[in-house]
């Protein structure tokens, strides 16, 4: 599929991610060694009290009074083999607490980012066709209101509508508990818990990608070609999806790698609103147990994550528009 | 540099024009249809009533909001010496909503002030330079829009005691990028332009060139740009207070709905009208922002 220099460009967009990630890499030493008390003072907390001594044995144990260098080398040899440390609330190595709780958000994420991605385009496509008459006006107000209300305040008020008052969904957590559901039923279940707050972490950027999708298809509506494809006689709307679509996909496909990093710091409020037992939950419940290394891990997962993901997102947009240059 | 527009029929002989658009700017022009916008005109009416009513809170409000004042619960309109009602602790909501909205506005403005000075200088920085200076700002960029913004402040919050100037800090440095990017092509744009050659050839030195000639250019689109920012820093501030990780000596849009969540199924309003006052200021801020872009935009279809 692609030749030398393309070959070349995909393996240069990877490459450039390394020096991105060696950074997140030291942000997050650099934040470790600013969080208040080390590993000493924690386990020093938890016997109750420990003399100078002590402290300082304790200290020359865990390494903690080597230079700063050696320190960070062993964080990235740690890193490597993802020891992310131990978590000093639930006392398991960080690694296990983040792994259980992944899932749970990966799900809620990728559904606000299919749901964002198809809803966005669906109406910026009509609001492209039907531009500066009433469907555009009327939608360009929705799109507005949902760019400027908070996510977790629109899913708030969602439960109210669909889960006090009418009774259609449920309010909160990913599943009904104690009830020992499968199968389809399961599914369904699961499937019913998700849908508030996959729509409450969606709406900002169901606006963004409308806006984005209207404005590019716009473009391209205008263009000459179309003119000549629709005296070929092609089917307006075969027209729309096969050319202006695609042209259209090239902004969205940029913008859905920030849309990652955003998604991540919305699953945290929306996780909260609906007790979504994710990475966003523990997240809160670490800064209030003061589990920095928990902290720290789900700060270098998420990164790393998005980093990931924009390379690959970049790979897709090369292949999109082969005209782009890197 | 304004652009002078002279009435075509105004030749020499003719007789004068009557109106007073006779000599106009084509900046002056553009905005007086822009004030012919009835939703911009709406939106700016909004925005000065919110910043007006968050700066006379103390007059109209001017005991603490988080006193107890009033029997628990009541609804909005049952008493109209509490319009909005008041919540589970006999709080007036109304003295809420009117004091929050200074913590928010004040949030979001100067978390975007600070957006906006990081921004520009690094974009600028990276923008004029090129090279290799340009290659590692980018990179820094790139390193804080991967990271995800709630995740930074939380992070940042947990190192430092929560306060109102460092949510403002770390909301600030959650948002610079955006502004850095923008500010990087302005200023590559701008750099190769005939007036900075020009003010290269009488002499100037760097830093006066960056800031005297380039950047007064390159600073209507930042400053539209920004809006963006402080309705974007509204919405954080209200995510931060919601999660409790504000000031708790402060009232705030965010703390109004987090303290109202208990109550969410029976008495919904306390969470509904904090939201609507957010849902409002950052429409209106938007919709400026929307129509100062267009605007400055030459390409977009003006109304």
């Amino acid at each position: 599929m692609t030749f030398g220099p393309a070959r070349q460009m995909f393996r240069r967009v990877a490459i450039q991610a390394i020096p991105t990630v060696l950074g997140i890499i030291a942000l997050n030493f650099l934040l470790l060694n600013l969080m208040p008390g080390d590993a000493a003072d924690a386990i020093a907390g938890m016997s109750g009290s420990a003399t100078a001594e002590t402290m300082e044995t304790l200290r020359r144990t865990l390494g903690l009074d080597q230079s700063l260098a050696t320190r960070f080398m062993t964080y990235v040899a740690n890193i490597a083999v993802l020891n992310l440390g131990t978590s000093s609330n639930y006392g398991v190595p960080v690694v296990n607490v983040i792994m259980e709780r992944l899932p749970n958000t990966l799900v809620l994420m990728l559904s606000a980012f299919f749901i964002a991605v198809t809803l966005g385009i669906l109406l910026g496509w009509i609001m492209a066709v039907f531009a500066n008459k009433w469907p555009d006006r009327l939608l360009t107000a929705i799109v507005l209101l949902l760019y400027s209300a908070p996510g977790f305040w629109v899913g708030l008020m969602a439960i109210v509508l669909f889960s006090a008052r009418l009774g259609w969904l449920p309010s909160g957590g990913s599943e009904t508990i104690g009830v020992g559901m499968t199968g389809l039923a399961l599914l369904r279940d699961r499937v019913l818990h998700l849908i508030l707050p996959a729509l409450a972490l969606a709406t900002f950027f169901v606006a963004i990608y409308a806006r984005l999708t209207r404005a590019a298809m716009l473009d391209v509506l205008r263009q000459d070609f179309m003119r000549a494809a629709t005296a070929k006689g092609l089917h307006p709307l075969v027209l729309q999806f096969r050319h202006a679509l695609r042209n259209a996909l090239i902004p969205v496909t940029t913008v859905a790698g920030l849309h990652l990093a955003n998604l991540l710091s919305g699953a945290v409020v929306v996780e909260t609103v609906f007790n979504w037992p994710g990475l966003g939950r523990l997240t809160m419940d670490s800064l209030v147990a003061r589990d920095f290394n928990v902290l720290l891990g789900i700060l270098l997962l998420s990164c790393i994550v998005v980093i990931v993901t924009n390379v690959i997102i970049d790979w897709i947009v090369m292949w999109l528009d082969p005209r782009i240059e890197f | 540099m304004t652009d002078v527009v002279v009435d075509s029929s105004a030749a020499p002989g003719a007789a004068p024009v009557p109106g007073a658009a006779r000599i106009m700017s084509a900046r002056l022009r553009s905005l007086l249809t822009w004030l012919r916008d009835p939703f911009l005109c709406l939106a700016m009416m909004l925005l000065i009533g919110v910043v007006a009513i968050a700066f006379a809170a103390g007059l109209i409000y001017p005991t603490d909001p988080l006193d107890m004042v009033a029997p628990a619960l009541l609804w909005p309109g049952q008493d109209w010496d509490y319009p909005l009602g008041t919540d589970a602790l006999g709080r007036d909501l109304a003295a809420g909503v009117v004091h929050g909205a200074r913590v928010s506005l004040l949030v979001g403005f100067f978390a975007a002030l600070i957006g906006l000075v990081i921004g520009t200088t690094i974009g600028a920085l990276a923008g004029y330079f090129g090279g290799v200076i340009d290659n590692v700002l980018v990179r820094l960029t790139e390193l804080f829009q991967t990271i995800p913004a709630i995740l930074l402040v939380i992070v940042i919050l947990a190192i430092g005691d929560p306060s109102i100037f460092l949510i403002v800090l770390s909301i600030g440095l959650a948002s610079w990028p955006m502004i850095a990017r923008l500010a990087r092509s302005q200023f590559m744009t701008l750099r190769d332009a005939d007036f900075v050659m020009a003010a290269r050839g009488l002499g100037y030195g760097t830093p006066r060139i960056i800031v005297r000639e380039i950047l007064p250019n390159a600073l209507p689109t930042l400053v539209v740009a920004t809006s963006v920012l402080v309705a974007n820093g509204i919405l954080a501030e209200a995510g931060l207070s919601f999660l409790n990780l504000g000031d708790p000596n402060r009232v705030s849009w965010g703390s109004l709905i987090g303290s109202g969540r208990t109550m969410l199924r029976s008495e919904w309003y306390l969470t509904a009208l904090p939201g609507l006052a957010i849902v409002l200021t950052v429409l209106s801020i938007n919709v400026i922002g929307d129509r100062l872009t267009d605007i400055l935009n030459p390409r977009s279809e003006t109304r």
